[in-house]
């Protein structure tokens, strides 16, 4: 048996090359059992790669896989108890349901019995019972998706791999598909990671998640984690929306911005930027409020001075666009306690933040 | 890396079959003629290598008579089906409505795998002396006596066309079919007129089908053997029968490989003519149909 | 309203009239050649002496049926002999061609290419004689060298099968490599993620989907093996398939309806074979458009 809190799965500094180009570059990270990971990051990041290595379609340079402790570089993808439920799910047309989950059980050898059992249960799962002799074609986009899943569940994977499993769906599917993903997660009390270039998706449905960029992990945590409080510019830019400034650290930790306004950013742990660093400043539309300058009390906020440009109405995530000094736009969160509601396009503006939520980065060189 | 050694013994599996049909079926008998031709029978079991085959060939102008014959006929057969077979391509692929489209395919497709011997068997039943177009004649009053329509030039040409032509419409179709309308109507808008429209769109869209089937066509008619022999009689002169006439009458098959090589390399010429001229090449036009 | 047809009603008519006229011209002499098997006549020819079936069904001369003609049914047999055999071969090499050159990249995989497409611009009676002369090349030496006597090198069956699968492995290939270039290989990939072996995912995952161009490529090979001549002239023997037996007999006999019968016999066996290699295509493409 093995150790029962060993994770269920576990890079160690793997790394991928095709040719001169490395698409993944020392990535480390582990799984606990049962829960809910993702791999984000933008197109081309290195994160199919990285599972197409886990699922063993891919070999390593070099590093480590471990599943349930024990490493699988060497075994080939149909001896790995990893299932993958693949971008455009990859369901045979030439099987029926039933047929497509009962595939990998033939592969063991389960007999005829157990099997249809097996098939009837998985299919009362995932809440399609009696769709075993549906063909493929029949089923709605939401269906394939839960056949797909049900095909890799019936299997009792230790880990189950998807690869943006949502991407094909439309707007109003994948809303719902999102948080039946993460019931079924719970109701099948499996390792999922999941893959995606969508941080809404990988947001919502995560216990943890590991923003990837460029073949590396610039982060791994928790979405709140990941949304207060980033590691990287690029987190801080990639996960979220934010508004995004150039800037330079003074003598006294004060940050002038190119605006011309002069801000203070709540040191984070662990850094402290030397004066005269090229700094990124991210803020995040909904910790900024945009009140008329006659209104403010007090000078305890950073404040940009700007005209409100027009509203950008959009129910529960309307913002407002204004426009700075410079001539750049930005949005704010809206509306806000006491603030932007009942303003008018052409309106003079503060808008105004406080140091806590203002994410400041030294910038690459 | 046991994959990639696996991925090697895949490769060589699979290449073992190609390479057999490749070799021992077209390579090595191609070769096998091209030696024959160079080879002269000096006396029994003594040969002499020299190009005395082709010299004979060419002082003798009935052989390259035959030759130049067959190629005019076959290029004039080539184009006759191009303006045959390219309307009812057109009306297939554009203007037939989706139901009947499969209908006339279809149709199309059914006497394409009927044999070539039934297609000529029936031509000579309709055109003979005592055949249904005679008969026919005679009954409406128009000829007074029975009139032979098979043995000459005309009844080969046409007797060819059949036989070809759905080679013709069948990649035009399969071409025009991926062309979408909306080019047609913007041809149109832009002030097109129906000619310009044909002439700058449909054809150049439609060139390789075109010229697929204009290749085809024309080697199943320079290498036909039936339809000129069973339409055309016994003066037919057809190129293929001097070939056979040589192998199987005369068993001089030094001199039938020299024919089989003058027509190979006759027909090879055309079709690499035909793809410089035109721009294509064999892969995409063949290849597709 | 479609652009693309003529747009005056007289136009439309004479577009029409031409097309109708060209089916017409296409169906004129199989139509000729089925309407006289059913002629109570010695001749393939008008006058219409009244409907029989005796030249399928008479078992005695000189109107003697096809179902009773020794020759012409040694002929039918032999045709389906080597049909059958050629389009099994012509499928299991069609299917390795199509994963050697869809599936695997080599150095001069272009000219290899090439050299498969090659023998279908071969002038068939070329392909026969080159196959006669390499085989008894062969023949003969082994016997001149180490007198052995190779019998199915010399005209026959054999070489009749061998000259018949040369090109019919390049049309089979084309068939059966378009429709692997349509398969998705994820389908493979997903098999094995769920623990299938290599060989069972080409059995139940590939193979499957292959199956259709496989059976369409098998059917377009038996019946242009059925009606091959021109290759087939030059390899025949002894056993000769149905088409030269056809030949000799209108050679020697002149046009008899017993051929007319035949003719009957292979329009409709044609006819229904083509029907069935188009709908065992067109079923999977409708659930591909679906799904």
């Amino acid at each position: 048996m093995t150790d029962s809190r060993s994770p269920d799965l576990e890079c160690l500094s793997l790394t991928k090359r095709f040719g001169a180009f490395t698409a993944v570059d020392d990535v480390s990270f582990e799984i606990p059992s049962g829960s809910f990971f993702s791999i984000l990051g933008p197109s081309g990041c290195g994160k199919t790669t990285l599972m197409r290595m886990i699922a063993g379609f891919e070999e390593p340079a070099s590093g480590d896989i471990r599943i349930k402790g024990k490493s699988v570089i060497g075994t080939p993808p149909n001896r790995r108890n990893v299932k993958m439920v693949f971008q455009h799910l990859a369901l045979f047309p030439m099987m029926n349901v039933a047929e497509n989950i009962a595939y990998g059980l033939r592969c063991r050898g389960a007999d005829k019995a157990e099997i249809t059992r097996r098939v009837g249960d998985v299919l009362e799962r995932i809440g399609l019972p009696g769709v075993e002799t549906k063909q493929i074609h029949q089923l709605s986009g939401g269906q394939k998706q839960r056949i797909a899943i049900a095909r890799c569940m019936v299997l009792e994977p230790d880990v189950l791999l998807l690869d943006e499993p949502l991407g094909a769906l439309d707007l109003k599917l994948r809303e719902r598909m999102k948080i039946e993903l993460k019931l079924l997660q719970h109701q099948f009390d499996t390792t999922f990671v999941y893959i995606t270039h969508d941080q809404s998706e990988a947001l919502v449905m995560s216990d943890r998640v590991a923003v990837m960029n460029a073949g590396r992990f610039e982060q791994i945590g928790t979405p709140q984690e990941l949304y207060h409080a980033p590691a990287t510019a690029f987190v801080a830019g990639f996960v979220g929306d934010s508004s995004r400034f150039s800037g330079r650290v003074e003598a006294g930790g004060t940050i002038l911005l190119e605006t011309g306004e002069r801000i203070t950013a709540a040191p984070r742990t662990g850094t402290v930027l030397p004066a005269g660093t090229t700094v990124d400043v991210f803020v995040r539309p909904d910790a900024v409020a945009a009140r008329r300058p006659a209104e403010l009390s007090g000078d305890a906020f950073n404040r940009i001075d700007g005209v409100l440009d027009s509203h950008l109405f959009n129910g529960a995530q309307s913002r407002a666009l204004v426009r700075t000094g410079d001539g750049r736009m930005i949005e704010v969160g809206y509306p806000r306690p006491g603030s932007s509601e009942n303003l008018a396009p052409g309106e003079a503006v503060a808008l105004t933040f406080t140091p806590a939520d203002t994410l400041c980065f030294a910038k690459k060189a | 890396m046991v994959q990639k050694d696996a991925q090697r013994l895949a490769l060589f599996l699979l290449l073992m079959p190609f390479a057999l049909w490749i070799l021992l079926l077209i390579v090595l008998p191609h070769l096998g003629i091209g030696y024959l031709s160079i080879r002269e029978k000096i006396g029994p079991r003594q040969y002499e290598f020299g190009p005395g085959n082709y010299i004979d060939f060419i002082s003798e102008p009935i052989y390259w008579n035959t030759l130049l014959r067959t190629a005019t006929m076959s290029v004039l057969v080539t184009v006759l089906t191009l303006f045959i077979g390219f309307p009812v391509a057109y009306y297939i692929a554009k203007v037939a409505g989706r139901r009947s489209r499969a209908g006339l395919f279809l149709l199309c497709l059914i006497p394409l795998w009927v044999s070539d011997l039934v297609r000529a068997f029936g031509w000579i039943v309709l055109l003979r002396e005592t055949g249904v177009v005679s008969g026919f004649l005679q009954w409406t009053g128009l000829v007074s006596g029975p009139v032979e329509f098979l043995y000459n030039d005309a009844a080969v040409v046409i007797g060819l066309i059949y036989t070809v032509v759905l080679f013709m419409i069948v990649p035009i179709v399969s071409t025009l079919d991926g062309m979408d309308d909306a080019l047609i109507e913007a041809g149109y808008n832009l002030g097109g007129s129906r000619w310009t429209v044909l002439r700058r769109i449909v054809i150049p869209y439609a060139m390789p089908g075109i010229v697929a089937g204009c290749i085809v066509v024309f080697m199943l008619t320079a290498g036909s053997y039936l339809t000129p022999i069973l339409l055309g009689g016994k003066n037919s002169m057809w190129f293929t029968e001097q070939i056979y006439d040589q192998f199987i009458t005369r068993y001089n098959w030094e001199s039938g490989a020299t024919f089989g090589v003058v027509l190979l390399a006759f027909t090879s010429f055309v079709v690499w003519l035909g793809l410089k001229l035109t721009g294509q090449n064999l892969a995409n036009t063949v290849a597709k149909g | 309203m479609n652009v693309a047809a003529p747009q005056t009603p007289a136009l439309r008519f004479a577009y029409r009239a031409y097309v109708t006229l060209f089916f017409l011209y296409l169906a004129a002499p199989l139509a000729a050649a089925s309407v006289f098997a059913f002629n109570a006549s010695m001749f393939p020819a008008l006058p219409w002496n009244g409907f029989t079936l005796d030249w399928f069904f008479s078992d005695t001369e000189p109107m003697l049926g096809l179902f009773h003609d020794r020759r012409l049914l040694q002929g039918l047999g032999n045709s389906f002999y080597i049909g059958i055999i050629v389009s099994l071969l012509s499928v299991a090499v069609g299917t390795t061609n199509a994963f050697l050159f869809e599936r695997h990249d080599f150095p001069g995989k272009q000219v290899l290419y090439v050299l498969m497409i090659v023998p279908l611009v071969i002038p068939g009676v070329i392909l026969g004689i080159s196959i006669l002369v390499f085989a008894s090349f062969i023949a003969n030496e082994a016997r001149a060298a180490m007198d052995l006597r190779i019998n199915f090198l010399r005209p026959g069956l054999f070489l009749v099968i061998l000259g018949q699968f040369s090109f019919l492995a390049t049309i089979t290939t084309l068939v059966i490599a378009a429709r692997l270039r349509k398969f998705d290989t994820t389908l493979e990939e997903a098999a094995l993620n769920l623990g299938a072996s290599r060989a069972r995912v080409l059995f139940t995952v590939t193979l499957p989907f292959l199956r259709p161009a496989m059976i369409a490529a098998g059917v377009v090979a038996f019946l242009v093996s059925f009606e091959n001549f021109n290759t087939t002239l030059m390899l025949v023997g002894s056993d000769s398939p149905l088409t030269i037996t056809m030949y000799d007999r209108i050679a020697k006999v002149g046009s008899t309806p017993v051929l007319n019968a035949v003719s009957v016999l292979l329009i409709i066996g044609s006819g229904a074979l083509a029907l069935i290699s188009v709908l065992v295509q067109r079923e999977p493409k409708r659930a591909d458009v679906e799904s």
